[in-house]
């Protein structure tokens, strides 16, 4: 037995322990285990458990792991639809697309690592999403990212915004998926917390989706993939600690990602499930070979055994619990019949990667795994895959009424040229392509609407002729959920559902990625609480069912949380063959008309914060009538086989959505005549934030039809003006001119803010 | 007409070309694998695709111009067999001395994915013999590594040649005068960073154009 130093923080512990050393109290809460999660084990166990065995809970009773503070909430998401073949639970989730086929997506964060050692934990973020996918035999075809930075005055932001664009890139450009969209935002409050969530969506047949199961008594166990190396050891447990600003001596729990070898296992193990060799299958993520054995067995009610001296190691005298706590990347567990045995190991083989039998699948309910014929770890299952719950205080913070009041009037008194150009300058009204360009954002041959469009688009080529199209949108609006956090959850939904359809698609399913603070803080309880609430309000009003997630808590640092950051990743699908809508000024000769409430509420808007550079006001609550009327509009208007450009107002309201739709447009004399409808509220109109509102912009001889079909669909319809070849950006009221101001020169500011970050 | 396209470890255009060509039609497809050795006398084209071969350790395309399949499509280059490189693939041909010259990091330093013009710079090549002269192909790059990069001395003896086969419009990576694609003096290997396989049909179909061009001459072959 290897005699070992225990690192645990910045500490380094005097005593020698093995693995097989008896634990107690101070050891338990050392590795984050309470002492009541400690007596629960001492008991279950009749014994004290060992080093090892302490270890094992230490990472699976982890927050990260375990879902202790959140379970309950969770129950509460609507996960039913005819659509769904895999709901939350598995690697990812799973939706019918016809025909025989189906989507697994998922969305994860890398966040604490991500700050650590910024490109290599955005890296192994994505590792982490595209091997949940793959594992359910899916082959990744698209991801998405969802990035929170913090402000440029803050030191590091630069290095961290540009490690992290890089570890994406670099990770998913090798393996070869594209990159689509996804968003970008700035805020301080994530200066020593960024917020990395991955997301990764993979074709598969219908029949042929894979799953996490330890099944059949006497089925090998095998270990395929990268070797075992030290690091990541008690990755699980940090992030589930609370930043502290000594956070970077913690660099060691950081993993180091190589995607050249994700390419070869994917492959590999997509070849596998091919020639039916395998039964059942899990990506070895966070706590490594010990979630992945432990899960397996908990889905299958079936017990472990398993050889720790067989594990491919990369470096020689690893203790067992370095073993089963290692992160080391790139790594699978798999479980197939005996006589399958051989031939698996032969395509792993052809692939240039490690396949080893490292145990088998017994009854009983208990994982056995020894080393040097010692058995160091001999736990009932359930004991450790089924942690006591955490029972959270939730309260409201009580300065709610506070952050609601908005100084309406200190906004009336400013000029709306001081106004715009506060938002023109604000760093995230920006052009992300000096990021996105660094992702490869066509490989697979697929993408058919890119990055900068309110969603990309992909083809499903495996289904041939009877080919359909997927849209995918990540959002979430932190401002408004921090005001209002049940209303945020609304919003993330509903923005996502818009964004989908202003493209042309139906919006079938989401995943989540619930980026909070701490649990042990009432108010953050309060926040996950109600954002829960009000994503489920959204997704029963639309019917979109939630398929799989991830709950990010301790994003806080020095005790200061994180805005609660729900984020949603939604799918939608179009089956027909019609042409995209385009989401720009695709002409100089278009009419424009704005779909939705004339006004929009200044709560938590861009334009509020930017203004009084904190956030404030009550958001307004979405109609989720309205918005579900709004959605139909759009799928009709689509059936009508006309030529237009539909684009959501969202972050900075509708002049930024205008400027948008002009500075994408392929001509650099691209103008605009925006009208102000009389007698409205000129800040609402303008900034306001309200979902949903839409811009369209068409040819003028579709007028008419477009108006009835809103009158039709219940949706206000409102003429906005139009474009033309002046290069001039100009907003008239009644007659009058009121702004005005070159094209050229917004858009080449809107194009430079993001530069500097990758010079 | 049967081509055949080679999977090293780590390509992944390779599905993306294969997908491409069944969509253009007319081909008969074949997918070779690095560490075989076959017979290549009875194919029309050998097909080096995009990726990252071994992972583009060492240097992008260093090891794969050494792996066993290499010595088969080297000799039969030799013997005036088809072979194109896209992307990884010209930077494999490149390591391999079937192209002169070589591909350097990005002037900027990063990784660009766009869609980007280029020039067709001759029609005297099989791959361009169907496409006017001076005319635009709207392509999209993927690169970290396609900075072309040769002598003043060798880039002469490419001009001299006709060698030069696509040039950008507005030079993304800051390749020596605007290289984007060239060809060996005999025509009949060529390199490109740019992926004619991503503009069959999406966006643009302008890479259909040069499939187009090497069906025409195959078809005056046969």
């Amino acid at each position: 037995m290897a005699v070992f130093k225990v690192f645990l923080g910045t500490a380094v512990m005097s005593t020698q322990i093995t693995d097989v050393s008896p634990s107690n109290q101070n050891l338990a809460q050392r590795l984050g285990i309470s002492l009541t999660e400690y007596q629960h084990i001492c008991q279950n166990l009749e014994r004290v458990p060992n080093y090892a065995e302490l270890s094992i809970f230490s990472a699976m009773f982890s927050e990260h792991c375990s879902y202790k503070s959140s379970k309950k909430f969770l129950k509460r998401f609507p996960t039913t639809g005819k659509r769904v073949l895999q709901g939350p639970g598995e690697n990812a989730g799973v939706l019918d697309i016809g025909s025989g086929w189906a989507i697994a997506f998922k969305m994860e964060s890398h966040n604490h690592p991500s700050f650590i050692e910024p490109y290599q934990g955005a890296a192994t973020g994505m590792g982490g999403i595209l091997r949940d996918v793959f594992t359910m035999g899916a082959r990744p075809a698209a991801s998405m990212n969802s990035l929170c930075f913090g402000t440029m005055d803050f030191d590091r932001t630069q290095s961290i915004v540009k490690g992290v664009v890089k570890g994406i890139g670099d990770y998913g450009n090798c393996v070869g998926v594209p990159t689509l969209a996804g968003q970008t935002l700035f805020h301080s409050c994530y200066n020593r917390n960024p917020l990395v969530n991955a997301f990764t969506l993979g074709i598969v047949k219908a029949n042929q989706i894979f799953r996490g199961f330890a099944e059949g008594i006497g089925n090998a166990v095998i270990y395929v993939g990268a070797k075992t190396g030290r690091d990541g050891v008690h990755g699980a447990t940090m992030a589930s600690k609370e930043f502290s600003t000594d956070k970077e001596l913690e660099r060691p729990t950081v993993q180091v990602g190589d995607p050249f070898t994700e390419k070869l296992l994917l492959e590999a193990t997509l070849e596998a499930m091919k020639e039916q060799l395998v039964i059942g299958i899990q990506d070895m993520g966070a706590a490594g070979l010990t979630s992945s054995s432990f899960e397996m067995a908990h889905r299958a009610k079936t017990g472990l055994e398993i050889d720790l001296d067989k594990i491919p190691a990369r470096e020689s005298g690893m203790a067992a619990f370095e073993l089963l706590l290692s992160e080391s990347q790139e790594r699978m567990l798999l479980v197939t019949t005996p006589e399958k045995v051989a031939p698996l190991k032969e395509i792993f083989k052809k692939w240039d990667l490690h396949a080893e039998v490292i145990g088998k699948v017994v009854s009983g309910n208990r994982v056995k795994m020894t080393k040097q014929r010692q058995v160091v770890v001999d736990l009932p299952v359930e004991l450790v895959t089924e942690p006591l719950l955490a029972n959270r205080a939730s309260s409201p913070p009580v300065d709610l009424k506070q952050r609601w009041f908005l100084d309406r009037n200190r906004m009336l008194v400013a000029t709306l040229q001081s106004k715009f150009q506060s938002l023109i300058e604000e760093l995230n009204f920006a052009n992300c392509e000096p990021l996105i360009t660094q992702y490869d954002s066509m490989v697979g041959n697929r993408t058919v609407g890119g990055s900068q469009d309110d969603a990309g688009v992909i083809r499903v080529r495996e289904m041939g002729e009877k080919e359909v199209r997927l849209a995918l949108k990540t959002d979430c609006n932190p401002r408004v959920t921090w005001l209002w956090p049940r209303e945020g959850g609304r919003r993330a939904v509903s923005e996502c559902a818009i964004n989908l359809a202003v493209r042309g698609a139906e919006p079938i399913g989401i995943t989540d990625c619930l980026n909070f603070g701490s649990p042990e803080n009432p108010e953050v309880i309060w926040q996950f609480e109600e954002s829960i609430e009000g994503i489920s309000e959204a997704c029963q009003a639309l019917k979109i069912p939630v398929v799989s997630g991830n709950v990010s808590f301790y994003n806080d640092t020095d005790g200061k949380p994180v805005y609660p950051t729900p984020m949603i990743g939604m799918v939608g699908i179009i089956e027909d063959k019609l042409p995209l809508p385009h989401s720009n000024f695709y002409s100089t000769q278009l009419e424009l008309a704005l779909i939705g409430p004339v006004e929009g509420g200044l709560g938590g808007s861009l334009m509020a914060s930017s203004w009084f550079k904190r956030e404030c006001g009550q958001p307004e609550e979405t109609d989720l009538a309205l918005l579900d009327r709004m959605l139909k509009f759009l799928q009709r208007l689509r059936k009508k086989k006309i030529t237009y450009a539909a684009h959501d107002i969202s972050d900075g309201g509708l002049l930024c959505s205008v400027l948008e739709m002009a500075f994408h447009s392929p001509y650099d004399c691209t103008g605009v005549d925006l009208h102000i409808p009389s007698g409205c509220d000129l800040d609402r109109f303008l900034f306001g934030e309200t979902i949903p509102r839409i811009i369209v912009a068409y040819d003028s001889v579709e007028r008419g039809d477009i108006e009835n079909l809103a009158s039709q669909a219940g949706v206000v319809f409102t003429h906005l003006g139009q474009t033309n070849d002046s290069s001039i950006f100009a907003v008239k009221q009644g007659g009058a001119q009121v702004l005005s101001s070159k094209l050229p020169d917004l858009k080449s500011a809107w194009n430079q803010k993001w530069k500097k970050f990758f010079k | 007409m049967k081509i055949g396209i080679i999977t090293f470890p780590g390509s992944n255009c390779d599905d993306d070309v294969y997908d491409s060509l069944m969509r253009s039609g007319g081909f008969e497809l074949t997918k070779l694998w690095h560490k075989d050795t076959p017979e290549l006398s009875d194919y029309k084209l050998i097909v080096l695709p995009g990726g990252f071969s071994y992972g583009d350790y060492l240097r992008c395309g260093a090891m794969a111009a050494r792996s066993p399949i290499m010595e088969k499509v080297i000799e039969f280059a030799k013997r005036g067999g088809l072979v194109i490189g896209i992307c990884n693939g010209f930077q494999i041909l490149c390591e391999s001395g079937l192209l002169p010259g070589a591909l350097a990091r990005n002037l900027s330093l990063n990784f660009i994915c766009k869609d980007i013009k280029v020039t067709v710079e001759t029609s005297k090549t099989p791959w361009t013999q169907t496409i006017e002269a001076r005319s635009t192909l709207n392509l999209p790059i993927a690169h970290g590594e396609g900075r072309y990069i040769i002598s003043e001395e060798d880039y002469q003896e490419l001009i001299k040649n006709g060698q030069v086969v696509l040039t950008y419009q507005d030079n993304p990576n800051g390749s020596t005068h605007q290289i984007a694609g060239l060809c060996n003096k005999e025509k009949n290997v060529f390199g490109l960073m740019p992926h004619p396989e991503r503009a069959s049909d999406l966006r643009s179909k302008d890479g259909l154009k040069i499939w187009q061009s090497l069906k025409s001459f195959l078809g005056q072959q046969s």
